[in-house]
């Protein structure tokens, strides 16, 4: 191999000597930890930190799989480049969770036997983050109050009992902070827009209210991990300061609508979902289920 | 930690492969090289917990180090404290600026208390890589890579790429 070669990084990767296989599918050809030290801290609960891990994972997996639905679908290419670059950040901050999650329960199961192979009702994530979005006021209205309350509970994380939660917390608060921002410009330059687009920034706020309620309830999960885990009910006065902020800059209305039921006491942390939630699994999980362990 | 060596030198010269005019040292990602006869472990950390590129850096640092005669090759990941562009070393700001791209100003240690919402563009002081004018304006927060933004020269129009801050 020539020192010129050698500079090719596309040559590395398709050069016959490598050993180096991708699974076709997935990732499953690094370790998001790899070197990591995953022990878990004496004290604390591994079931409930890897059931807390999948939780935060979850919706971080599940919101990078919406957003990458606006790829090639945005109205200006600069917010194509964003909305690729926030569903990157989540995707980052999912991989490392969910390897998490099977590091902490025993299992040694990759992000992509959580990622591919689990059913519905085994996911945990909030049911904010499953909902189409009709337009690019929804996508902004869902992604000020995800990255708001994520923002929050990271800060929140990055004193975590478990040194590796924490570690990823504090990574993602810097990413979190960007994506609270633009959802919030947008917000503001909207609502305090035009008629039409204040009305459509209000309508779409409207429409995702009923989803974030759940944000703030306090898991048995959440209990089992004191110092390791943050409660969803500590977090509700600091998000509802920056929204309230956000709304009142963009003269919107915060928005008055009953919260999204549960079943039998279920949400979305206990594997109940919407409707929504079957279609985007299938189109995320089809393929590689069609082709297990496939290579490339 | 030691900086110095063959193993380092090897690992520290591995360019960047979404910034190949940058080195994995030069940019501070390369944390780490441990050397044991004729094993190393090397410690890398990600710009952004989605960074695409992380798998290329080692498969590259591993292809490298093996070149040269070290049979036991392993990489690690670390990850806290969070990478910071503070790690961008001098000679890297330099090279990123002569390539047409605008190096960051100093993010510093976060203030104490909730994190600040900023409803407004930040305004920064970026000097444009061609014409070295200071009138530039941010087009998106977000650009091609993770760890950078779009700007516009607002005297020679050219369009250039800044790294964040963070």
């Amino acid at each position: 191999m020539s020192d010129s070669r050698e500079d090719d990084f596309a040559g590395h990767a398709l050069a016959q000597d490598s050993d180096d296989h991708r699974w076709a599918f997935g990732t499953g050809f690094t370790d998001a930890l790899e070197g990591v030290d995953t022990t878990v801290p004496k004290g604390v609960d591994a079931e409930a930190l890897a059931a807390y891990c999948l939780m935060l994972g979850d919706d971080a997996l599940i919101l990078s799989h919406r957003l990458q639905q606006w790829m090639t679908r945005a109205p200006e290419l600069e917010e194509e480049t964003a909305i690729g670059n926030i569903a990157l950040d989540l995707l980052g901050q999912a991989r490392m969770l969910l390897a998490r999650a099977g590091k902490a329960d025993g299992t040694d199961r990759d992000e992509d036997a959580f990622a591919f192979w689990r059913e519905e009702n085994e996911f945990r994530n909030v049911r904010l983050v499953e909902r189409v979005d009709a337009d690019f006021a929804e996508m902004l209205a869902r992604l000020l109050v995800f990255s708001t309350w994520r923002l929050a509970q990271f800060d929140a994380l990055r004193s975590s009992r478990d040194p590796v939660l924490a570690a990823i917390a504090a990574k993602g608060v810097k990413e979190l902070t960007y994506h609270r921002d633009y959802a919030a410009r947008w917000v503001v330059r909207l609502g305090d827009g035009t008629d039409k687009s204040h009305r459509r920034m209000q309508a779409a706020m409207d429409v995702v209210w009923p989803l974030v309620d759940e944000l703030f309830r306090s898991h048995p999960v959440e209990a089992a991990l004191p110092g390791t885990a943050v409660e969803g009910s500590t977090l509700r006065t600091g998000v509802d300061v920056v929204i309230d902020t956000v709304l009142a800059t963009a003269t919107l209305e915060r928005p008055v609508a009953a919260a999204l039921a549960g079943v039998r006491g279920r949400y979305g942390r206990d594997g109940l979902h919407t409707e929504a939630f079957g279609y985007i699994l299938a189109e995320m999980q089809s393929m590689a289920r069609a082709h297990p362990g496939a290579t490339w | 930690m030691i900086r110095s060596g063959p193993a380092w030198d090897i690992a520290a010269a591995v360019p960047d492969p979404e910034l190949p005019m940058v080195t994995l040292a030069d940019l501070g990602i390369l944390r780490d090289v441990r050397q044991d006869g004729d094993a190393v472990t090397v410690t890398i950390t990600p710009t952004y917990s989605g960074c695409p590129a992380m798998r290329e850096i080692s498969q590259d640092l591993r292809h490298r180090l093996q070149r040269a005669g070290f049979a036991d090759v392993r990489i690690e990941t670390e990850l806290s404290p969070p990478w910071t562009s503070d790690w961008i070393t001098a000679a890297g700001r330099t090279k990123l600026n002569a390539a047409g791209i605008a190096p960051p100003p100093a993010a510093g240690p976060r203030s104490a208390g909730p994190i600040p919402l900023t409803l407004t563009v930040p305004v920064r002081t970026v000097a444009c890589p061609r014409c070295g004018s200071v009138r530039t304006a941010v087009t998106s927060q977000f650009s091609a890579t993770a760890c950078k933004a779009l700007y516009r020269c607002q005297d020679c129009r050219e369009p250039f790429e800044y790294v964040k801050e963070i």
